[in-house]
């Protein structure tokens, strides 16, 4: 299985029936594939939909249904179109059960970068700042490492997203929980031992 | 200011003519810049744009190539802190005091209250000269009724710009729009241009 799928499959068993969820552009989009339609889980994309469906048959596009990352998507029975104000309204005011989202680097304090390298790249934070700071329960998912560098670390030292920590961690070696005393290793992922995922994190955690 | 989501709600016709006319020197406050070739992507191929107040550019990579080149100044707003503002300054309110970047770049510089053990940031207001917004149709008289995610940013920015200049898919007669589903009143829009077909 790809990994990202991996990552996927899991992230979407932590999605309770009956919630709203956020998903996040890029491989948090892949968790909805995984979350069964009798679940009653409505998702929300920030440009202003409550009740993201799949994608349309080619041909039956609607211009003005799109998601997050411009994409034609179709609208659930029971979905609702709403403003940007509304959106993060929602967002901002703890209305989101739950939001998955991409990480450039989580430190051993579960606090989130995700919107910029400066100097090579920067996309900007988008919605991420208030999905971080007002979703009742934000996940990460992202892949371990990029290009052999742990993508949990110590401390970020790109710039934050959140002073808020995350709650949970997903890649495709492990499932990481935020405690009081920090990062917790809460399960391996299928055929990963303690030691990989000791030495593939920088950050330090329980276990 | 003007509206659009990737594009989506984008009122693309006062887009085309703005490029045509060589419009330059611009600041423009929006959501993001599409990408190139597409809504208010355009306006920054066009390098028509010198000062962009924004939430996202991560799919426009003309954009970040401008921005680094030091051609285009770029000032990035959490998207939520964006429209709020808008509407703050819209609906006459003299701050939006969020908890939304607290503790990251986006504090720098900026007030910060303590309101019952919470910090927030205090974030000014944000109005326009021009607020160039899409519908799906207008009433003779403008008032504005929106289509799905072309919503988004449009309903906002009518609000807080000296003078709204709004595209709808359709102008109808008086009467035609029921007076519920009407989401922007007329007395805010100043201009109407049927979008091109």
């Amino acid at each position: 299985m790809d990994p990202k799928d991996l990552i996927a499959r899991r992230v979407a068993q932590e999605i309770e029936p009956g919630t709203l969820v956020n998903l996040g552009i890029g491989l948090p989009s892949l968790v909805a594939g995984y979350v069964p339609a009798d679940m009653g889980v409505y998702f929300q994309s920030e440009n202003g939909v409550i009740g993201l469906g799949a994608r349309p048959p080619e041909g039956m596009e609607d211009p003005d249904l799109t998601d997050a990352g411009g994409g034609f998507v179709t609208a659930v029975p029971g979905a609702a179109a709403i403003d940007s104000a509304m959106s993060f309204g929602l967002i901002r005011g703890g209305h989101i059960d739950l939001t998955v989202l991409g990480a450039l680097q989580v430190d051993s304090a579960g606090l989130l970068a995700n919107w910029m390298i400066p100097g090579k790249l920067v996309p900007g934070m988008g919605g991420a700042m208030d999905l971080a700071t007002g979703a009742k329960r934000v996940l990460v998912a992202m892949q371990h490492h990029t290009r052999g560098q742990s993508k949990i670390v110590e401390t970020c030292d790109l710039p934050l997203t959140s002073a808020k920590p995350v709650d949970m961690i997903v890649t495709e070696l492990a499932v990481f929980t935020l405690r009081d005393t920090g990062l917790h290793l809460h399960e391996l992922q299928d055929g990963v031992t303690l030691d990989e995922v000791r030495a593939k994190t920088e950050a330090a955690f329980t276990s | 200011m003007i509206g659009g989501f990737m594009g989506v709600g984008t009122p693309d016709r006062l887009i085309d003519a703005l490029v045509e006319a060589g419009t330059g020197d611009l600041t423009v406050i929006a959501n993001d810049t599409a990408m190139p070739g597409k809504g208010i992507g355009k306006l920054i191929s066009a390098k028509a744009v010198a000062h962009l107040i924004t939430s996202h550019i991560g799919l426009n990579p003309e954009t970040q190539a401008q921005m680094n080149a030091g051609t285009l100044k770029v000032d990035l707003v959490p998207q939520g802190t964006l429209v709020e503002c808008i509407r703050a300054a819209g609906v006459g309110l003299g701050a939006v005091v969020t908890p939304t970047g607290i503790g990251t770049l986006v504090e720098e510089g900026k007030q910060v209250l303590d309101i019952d053990g919470v910090r927030y940031l205090v974030e000014r207001p944000i109005s326009a000269d021009f607020a160039l917004i899409a519908a799906r149709q207008a009433d003779y008289v403008g008032n504005l009724e929106y289509a799905l995610t072309a919503q988004n940013f449009n309903p906002i920015m009518a609000l807080a710009a000296e003078t709204v200049i709004a595209e709808p898919d359709h102008i109808v007669p008086v009467g035609m729009i029921p007076p519920d589903a009407v989401r922007t009143p007329a007395a805010l829009v100043d201009y109407l241009i049927e979008r091109a077909r």
